[in-house]
């Protein structure tokens, strides 16, 4: 291994300090569990939410409608983002730009149109 | 120290459209495009397009589409792609003619195009024919899948076909910024795909951590590119390159925290140690065939942006990077291999094997030369087909709900299954490297680079964790051969159990079995093309170079790795 760079040897450096980070965290952690007293009780042991006991499990169904739409505006929104800087340099870029944005909105509109389809943009 | 690295940056490295000066009276800049070889870009197009108009083409249905429909069209699709790999092949190879057709070439070897960003060589040209068998796998596998999870539609296909897009770009990607759009390209497609299984918690909790930790991941990568750019003045490969061999900055802290972060993202998508820990639980809840793809494309692309990065782009830096794609080697090969042993789930066993796996590769990597490149791609192409048999069986087996992959759903599976049970036994003996199978060729070929690369202790370390895993391997046949009725306390499984193995299923796992074992027996077929299978860092050349800016710009100045 001679050709393991100096630069790799100060390393031990990082090694030295997170040995001694990780040995103070561990050390004070373990001095806290020799000294304190434990009485364990099973409330104490409750998920907590807010105080009051925690009903039924952490997985729920939720209404998404507001959701998609945000998402389709995001993404036309993004999609401005794109268009403005690029309109003030149309001239400057010529038909390759114009090209450009036109296949660039093309494959959006393309994902507008499946939404269309799969009926997502009927609020239902 | 820092800024007087930026004052050695030639300003014609730092790229952009050739700017030809505006002539006219308007005072307009007119920026020509990059000139495009299309003929290049092909398989990208084929895959992006195809999976493109199958799903407008589906939204339009007004009927339900006929049976199997999508799962045709995609295997097509990879397939046209595949073939479209081989003009360039030629052209990169040199080749005079493919069979009848002549080819007549006015320039062969790597190039590279669309303004440098992408670079067509030996090795992004294999990788991307390993993708495309690897969307053809997972199309075969969803197809029953999809009909059993009455999850039926063309989404997954083009979710895969969308990824694999991202797959190859990764694979072409001669600029930081386009390996990390492919980056994206690829994964988000993959943590839809993690999720897609609407009536399994666990699948959609494995899309969540996938999304979550992935996001972080792609944050990093893209933080060591903005460094790496700090560093080194550009984020092309070759610009890299040359700026690497004309200074080698010893004590650059901008440069080491740029490559480590790169490395940190591109080691979460291969599952490599200590970032692996997403990888059982999205594996284990994601569709059987979308881990099926995970394991085989998903690896495969990541495995080609750790071969841009840095076996092409940063390979005279090696002494810094080998210590620690070292180190990472053998957790992964290691850690990967014991925790297998105590799963009792086999798809969470196969997810740790793909871990240790996924370290033969990284020792690969680490020997830094032409070998480990070969080494690299040979064992990509042949963990594709092992791993997606493998998961093509746990498909199978995990039955309706995809929710039975304990080791105890698998007894009895050579009497009521023989078939199945016995491509089970050969792409775990494959996996466990034993001779006979590609699987000990990939594993010969990782070992044997790592030992030239002066790596003895690593060589040593993989034959262990080869050791350790083949238990793991022998512990899932042994379950299969269980019959259950040798204690006499549950019912004796037959063919009376028999699992129904859909077509497409039954096709994918049968060349799965095909080529691991065809691969074993002569692996010269793969070896030949892994062995041209080599990345070149290629300067971009305007075909009408009337302002050539780049000064090294001449393919006769291509630089391959590790040669």
């Amino acid at each position: 291994m001679t050709e393991y760079s100096d630069f790799v040897r100060q390393y031990l450096t990082v090694v030295i300090f997170a040995g001694v980070g990780i040995g103070l965290g561990a050390g004070l952690l373990a001095i806290g569990k020799i000294f304190r007293p434990t009485r364990p009780q099973e409330q104490k042991y409750l998920v907590y939410e807010s105080g009051v006991d925690p009903v039924g499990t952490g997985w729920s169904q939720s209404q998404i409608r507001y959701y998609i739409y945000a998402l389709l505006f995001v993404m036309f929104d993004v999609e401005a983002v794109f268009m403005f800087p690029w309109a003030t340099q149309l001239e400057t870029y010529g038909v390759f730009g114009l090209v450009e944005m036109l296949i660039f909105v093309a494959i959006l509109a393309l994902g507008l149109v499946y939404a269309w389809r799969k009926k997502v943009l009927r609020w239902a | 120290m820092i800024a007087s690295l930026f004052a050695q940056v030639d300003p014609s490295m730092l790229r952009g459209g050739d700017v030809t000066s505006g002539a006219l009276d308007t005072g307009i800049v007119h920026v020509a495009g990059p000139s495009i070889d299309w003929l290049a870009l092909l398989p990208l197009l084929i895959l992006l397009v195809g999976g493109l108009l199958t799903l407008t083409f589906s939204s339009f249905l007004k009927t339900r589409a006929p049976k199997s429909l999508f799962t045709w069209t995609t295997v097509a699709i990879a397939v046209a792609a595949a073939i479209s790999v081989v003009p360039m092949w030629a052209r990169v190879q040199g080749w005079g003619s493919v069979l009848w057709w002549n080819l007549d070439q006015a320039h062969t070897g790597p190039f590279s195009t669309a303004g440098g960003a992408v670079g067509i060589d030996g090795f992004s040209l294999f990788i991307t024919v390993v993708l495309c068998a690897g969307v053809v796998l997972a199309a075969l596998l969803a197809d029953g899948f999809l009909r059993r999870e009455s999850m039926e539609g063309p989404e997954f296909y083009v979710l895969v076909l969308l990824s694999a897009v991202g797959g190859v770009i990764m694979a072409m990607s001669n600029d930081l910024i386009v390996l990390f759009i492919g980056l994206e390209t690829l994964s988000i497609a993959v943590y839809v795909l993690a999720g897609m299984n609407l009536r399994r918690v666990q699948s959609q909790e494995s899309g969540m951590k996938y999304f979550i930790l992935g996001a972080f991941s792609s944050a990093f990568l893209l933080y060591g590119i903005a460094m790496l750019y700090g560093a080194t003045g550009s984020t092309n490969f070759v610009d890299i390159r040359d700026f690497m061999s004309a200074v080698v900055p010893i004590h650059n802290g901008l440069l080491l925290i740029g490559l480590v972060l790169v490395l940190v993202g591109l080691a979460f998508k291969i599952s490599a140690v200590p970032f692996h820990a997403w990888s059982p639980d999205v594996y284990d809840g994601a569709p059987t065939p979308s881990t099926a793809w995970m394991a085989s494309g998903v690896k495969a692309a990541a495995v080609a942006g750790l071969v841009r990065v840095f076996m092409l782009t940063f390979s005279n830096y090696s002494s810094t990077w080998k210590p620690i794609v070292y180190v990472l080697a053998i957790l992964s090969m290691v850690v990967g291999a014991a925790l297998a042993i105590v799963q009792s789930n086999v798809k969470r066993m196969l997810a740790y094997s793909s871990i240790s796996h996924a370290g033969f590769i990284l020792m690969a990597i680490q020997a830094n030369s032409a070998n480990g490149v070969t080494a690299a791609a040979f064992y990509v192409a042949v963990y594709t087909f092992m791993v997606a048999g493998s998961f093509g069986v746990a498909t199978i087996v995990g039955r309706k709900g995809d929710g039975n992959h304990q080791l105890s759903d698998y007894k009895g599976l050579v009497r009521s299954n023989p078939w199945l049970a016995g491509s089970f036994i050969v792409m775990l003996l494959a996996q466990a490297g034993v001779p006979f199978t590609a699987g000990f060729f990939a594993k010969f070929l990782a070992i044997t680079a790592a030992a030239d690369a002066h790596a003895v202790p690593l060589a040593i370390i993989a034959m262990v964790s080869a050791v350790i895993s083949a238990f793991l391997y022998l512990r899932i046949i042994v379950a299969m051969f269980m019959s259950g009725g040798d204690d006499g306390t549950e019912d004796v499984v037959d063919r009376s159990n028999r699992l129904r193995v859909p077509f497409a299923a039954g096709l994918a796992i049968g060349i799965c079995v095909v080529v691991t074992i065809g691969y074993g027996i002569f692996p010269d077929l793969l070896l030949h093309p892994a062995r041209n299978a080599t990345p070149a860092a290629v300067q971009y050349e305007r075909p009408t170079d009337s302002l050539n800016l780049g000064a090294a710009g001449s393919s006769t100045g291509s630089t391959t790795a590790g040669r």
